[in-house]
């Protein structure tokens, strides 16, 4: 009905790395699983991606990053959202993510992160369990 | 293949055989696929043959149609490459890493750029930021060109680059840095994999338009065919294709219709079929399904050849033949019990093999995590070693020729190829295509079909969706120089300061004249190479001659 | 933020509040209800564009061009991309933002993506609401596109004051069929991709099309445009200011307004009412009833619905839906 309110979530590589075959398959999963999905891309600057979700009022972001850049990016997404006043939105990333560096990436406001072989019923889980409740 | 009789003996027993198996019904309630999707039936038998000719579709290794190969000594005579794939952060990192596999055993080098040289940026650029030598070494002029290959004797090795939409660049500067070792350019092996037609289709890494782009793989292998006759001007790709979640049919017909739109444009360039032809080169994955991609590397053979001949009319048999390079599936590798995926490489590398390639990369099986560690691509180059040397697979040619299965699959790979050749026909050919996303759309599809698969425990991914375990994970991870991007930007100041200023100038200046008079660009880009400029410098001007691509849409 | 808080925000150009009231209003919210309340009397200074066609007519990248055009006017720019959602799982891959890149860091620039949610008829007058909201945070010209030529998405690009009808060279046999109403609530017409061959043609079959049109004053112009490289999007920003002005200044303009007026308020009706009347239909079990007996083949649906027809005006009171007399209408 007229006031059910999907679940909004922003999909987005940051970075230079065109390999997006993980980011489009989640972006599908959670179209099928109900939500609206504001797909990005990839080439995204930290700018860009902080103000997609801020356009798009979104209440989850993920972003998808293989080159091994994130270590770099991530911060500066979360600095880019958090110059927009954007501070209630859930984080997820996904991509080659080296173990000893999720805790880096947790410390920094990213709930999940999601390696190679990562079910996307368990992204989709996880986004049910966690997207911040919208009045 | 068979006579009528033996033929017709097959089908009542065949008939007689399937009546019992489903009388005893014990067989799984399960459907029978590859990792394709393709079915796979019980058993195969000449009746699965009976449009086969042995002369025509199979012959002997090193004859056309080449099925079974295109050396009539398969590796009796010379082993496939070793050749690994390898770059991470600054020159020196690198040319260290080189030497190293050299010492191991490594026959070939294959560079790994990283993403602002790979789309073209100098590494001060904003865009670069946060990018320096993650995937593979930074590059940003003739300087790291020369560290990158110190004490690497050029006109000895072949090496492989792997760089599409700045390929020219890099090859020019590659070029330079071999001259300057004092190797000519006419001696120099290699390929570079200027493959522009699959980044648009799948892995992204597209700068210019589609017609641009064109343009600039035709100089290179026009600039190929005249003055270096060793070196393979392109690598047409499947990797990609198939990294990006395509099928092994799909890899296999779109890197084929690409090949041959690449053949389009150079005789429209006026260049001779048989000038160019025999320096084409392909690049496959090798996925999981052991027999599919077996007969996945024979029909491409197959295929090839009677394009070349058939529809092209290449005189030369060189031109006929399909020599490729093969990856194991980086695709494949699992960040769950991440050793099982030496495995799995394993297992990929000898198909591969068994398909008749001329090289071979293996990935580590520490690589769905990180950069892979020297102990883990060792270990990727020993499993090449043992295949060649303790298994035994390389004493005959083709040893899975003639097997009903191998065939059949063989011919339906074929048959799914040219499906496909005619409906990139009907879509207006390769570039209207991917305007309209066909082939991004057609792979996303099959991406989402294998996944849904894994999740509905329908294919089994071990340590994925089935014997998983909860353990900590111990691995090594590559560090790398904590002063190297210091000291790459450092240079790449220094570069820009020290070099001629006019010379750099009038290198760029002349280079503009030339994209924009139509003329190949390669000896204005060597100058220019040796004029020390750098890549952002050319691409940026590239970009504003040719404008840019805007990303694909497609999901 | 509560209602108070985002219609100042909303008012003093604040993004956030911006994107957050929108959500609202797209929820249809009591707080939406609330805002749209406290915004309308702040709107109607911006220019409204609808911008509607057939799938791959390149109304994305057409959108893009013609922002960039209002920009280099001085002019900001809300957009309001609308994408069906999934029938079944009712999501949507919102994928606009790609073909507007370059626009989306323009601060001058604020685009939406909004998917249609299959609402009870309600697509139009939500996506209507949305505009309003952009209209009153002082965007200069807003923009809303709509994917495929279906009833709802060309309903949502008629809400707007302007309405520009995209097709393609080569689509001859689509302008053919086109419905006539779709020619008729066409302000302009535009051949996108005009590069390719057929351009004239498809340029000439318009052309022979509004001619047998039922037209008012305003001739929509068919312009030639190829949104890829910018050619011909002056020419169509033109012919939409002409269009606005027109609007504005003619006595025409001012029916037109009142028309547009009149078609929101009787479609917000018309969903308020489908929606309350099955809301009492469900709640008076009623509908569960019939919907076995239809089910099980003792009763035609026809009945049936005139059967639920006649419980919900039992239950809201039959004088709530009579027919206006003289008598109930003045009470």
């Amino acid at each position: 009905m007229a006031n059910q309110r999907p679940i909004r979530v922003l999909i987005a590589k940051p970075g230079l790395d065109g390999h997006d075959r993980g980011a489009k398959v989640v972006a599908r999963a959670l179209r099928d699983a109900g939500m609206e999905v504001i797909y990005t891309g990839i080439r995204q600057t930290p700018g860009m991606i902080a103000e997609a979700a801020l356009q798009e009022d979104v209440q989850v972001v993920g972003l998808s990053i293989l080159s091994g850049a994130h270590l770099e990016l991530f911060p500066r997404v979360i600095e880019e959202l958090k110059s927009r006043g954007v501070d209630d939105v859930l984080l997820f990333c996904g991509g080659i993510i080296p173990h000893e560096d999720i805790g880096t990436i947790e410390t920094l406001g990213f709930k999940g992160v999601f390696g190679p072989g990562t079910t996307t019923t368990d992204i989709i889980e996880f986004v049910r369990a966690h997207a911040p409740v919208r009045a | 293949m068979f006579d009528e009789r033996t033929r017709e003996a097959a089908r009542a027993a065949r008939a007689r055989y399937d009546a019992e198996v489903a009388a005893e019904g014990r067989e799984q309630e399960r459907p029978f696929v590859t990792t394709s999707g393709q079915p796979v039936r019980r058993v195969y038998d000449p009746t699965d043959l009976a449009g086969l000719d042995y002369e025509r579709d199979i012959g002997l290794p090193g004859h056309y149609p080449f099925t079974r190969g295109i050396h009539r000594t398969g590796y009796r005579a010379r082993t496939w490459t070793i050749r690994m794939f390898a770059g991470f952060g600054s020159a020196e990192e690198t040319n260290g890493r080189y030497r190293y596999l050299i010492d191991h055993g490594d026959d070939g080098l294959s560079v790994a750029f990283d993403m602002p040289t790979l789309m073209g940026y100098d590494h001060d650029e904003p865009e670069a930021a946060g990018e320096f030598g993650r995937c593979g070494v930074a590059v940003d002029s003739l300087a790291d060109m020369e560290i990158l290959f110190d004490r690497i004797p050029l006109g000895a090795i072949s090496t492989s680059m792997t760089i599409n939409s700045p390929a020219a660049v890099i090859w020019a500067m590659f070029i330079a840095a071999a001259e300057k070792q004092g190797v000519e350019r006419g001696v120099l092996r290699g390929t570079l994999q200027n493959d522009i037609l699959k980044e648009y289709i799948a892995q992204n890494e597209y700068i210019y338009p589609p017609a641009e782009s064109m343009r600039l793989v035709v100089d290179t292998i026009e600039f190929a065919s005249r003055e270096m006759p060793l070196w393979n001007s392109i690598s047409i790709s499947g990797y990609h294709i198939r990294e990006a979640g395509s099928t092994a049919a799909q890899e296999l017909a779109f890197t084929l219709a690409d090949g041959l739109e690449y053949v389009r444009w150079c005789l429209e360039r006026g260049l001779d079929i048989d000038e160019f032809a025999p320096r084409l080169s392909f690049f496959f994955n090798c996925h999981n399904d052991f027999f599919e991609e077996v007969a996945k590397f024979r029909a491409a053979r197959r295929i090839w050849a009677r394009e070349m001949r058939e529809r092209f009319g290449a005189k030369s048999p060189r031109s006929w033949l399909m020599r490729f390079h093969t990856q194991t599936a980086g695709v494949s590798l699992t960040s769950q019990q991440p050793e099982v995926n030496l495995i799995r490489t394993t297992l990929q590398a000898l198909a591969g093999v068994l398909g008749g390639t001329q090289s071979l990369h293996t990935n580590s099986w520490d690589e769905a995590l990180a950069l892979p560690s020297e102990k883990a691509v060792r270990l990727a180059l020993r499993t090449q070693q043992v295949i060649e040397h303790e298994s035994g697979v390389v004493n005959t040619v083709d040893p899975l020729g003639g097997s009903y299965f191998v065939e059949s699959l063989t011919n339906e790979m074929e048959r799914r190829c040219l499906e496909y050749f005619e409906e990139i026909e009907r879509r207006g050919g390769v570039l209207p295509a991917i305007e309209a996303g066909f082939f991004q759309s057609e792979i996303a599809d099959a991406s989402e079909r294998y996944q849904r698969e894994i999740e509905r425990r329908e294919r089994v991914i071990v340590g994925v969706n089935d014997f998983a375990i909860d353990e900590p994970l111990e691995i090594p991870i590559l560090q790398m120089d904590p002063q190297g991007e210091a000291r790459h930007l450092e240079r790449l100041r220094r570069v820009r300061a020290t070099r001629d200023p006019d010379r750099a100038r009038r290198a760029l200046r002349d280079l503009e004249g030339a994209t924009r008079d139509g003329e190949n660009v390669m000896p204005y880009l060597i100058e220019a190479a040796h004029a020390y400029c750098t890549v952002g410098e050319i691409c940026n001007l590239w970009r504003r001659v040719f404008g840019e691509q805007p990303i694909s849409l497609s999901i | 933020m509560q209602a108070a808080e985002l219609v100042e925000g909303v008012l003093a150009g604040n993004r956030r509040a911006l994107a957050r009231a929108i959500s609202h209003v797209e929820a249809d919210s009591p707080t939406g209800r609330e805002l749209q309340r406290a915004l309308y009397p702040r709107t109607g200074r911006a220019q409204t564009i609808g911008i509607t066609g057939s799938a791959g007519a390149g109304k994305s990248t057409l959108v893009g061009a013609v922002t960039r055009d209002e920009r280099r006017r001085g002019r900001t720019v809300g957009i309001v991309a609308v994408d069906p959602s999934s029938p079944f799982s009712h999501g949507a891959i919102l994928g606009d933002r790609i073909r507007m890149q370059d626009l989306t860091s323009d601060p001058g620039v604020f685009l939406r993506s909004m998917a249609s949610r299959g609402n009870l008829g309600g697509l139009s007058e939500t996506a209507t609401g949305v505009v309003d909201v952009m209209d009153a945070a002082g965007y200069d010209v807003v923009i809303i596109e709509t994917v495929g030529a279906g009833q709802d998405e060309v309903e949502v690009a008629t809400a707007a004051q302007t309405t520009v009808l995209v097709t393609n060279p080569g689509a001859g046999d689509e302008i053919q069929s086109m419905k006539a109403g779709l020619m008729e609530v066409a302000q302009v017409m535009v051949v996108n991709k005009a590069d390719l061959a057929g351009a004239d043609t498809a340029v000439t079959q318009l052309r022979a099309l509004l001619a047998i049109a039922d037209l008012r004053a305003w001739r929509p112009p068919i312009l030639k445009a190829v949104a890829k490289t910018g050619e011909g999007v002056p020419e169509l920003v033109d012919a939409i200011d002409e269009h606005h002005a027109y609007l504005r200044s003619h006595e025409h303009g001012d029916r037109e307004r009142r028309e547009l007026a009149r078609k929101q308020i009787v479609a917000l009706a018309r969903a308020a009412l489908h929606r309350q009347a099955l809301e009492t239909a469900e709640h008076s079990g009623a509908l569960a009833a019939l919907v076995d007996e239809v089910a099980g083949r003792r009763r035609d649906p026809r009945s049936a619905a005139e059967i639920l027809l006649g419980a919900v005006k039992r239950e809201w009171g039959e004088a709530a839906l009579a027919e206006p007399t003289p008598e109930n209408a003045a009470r």
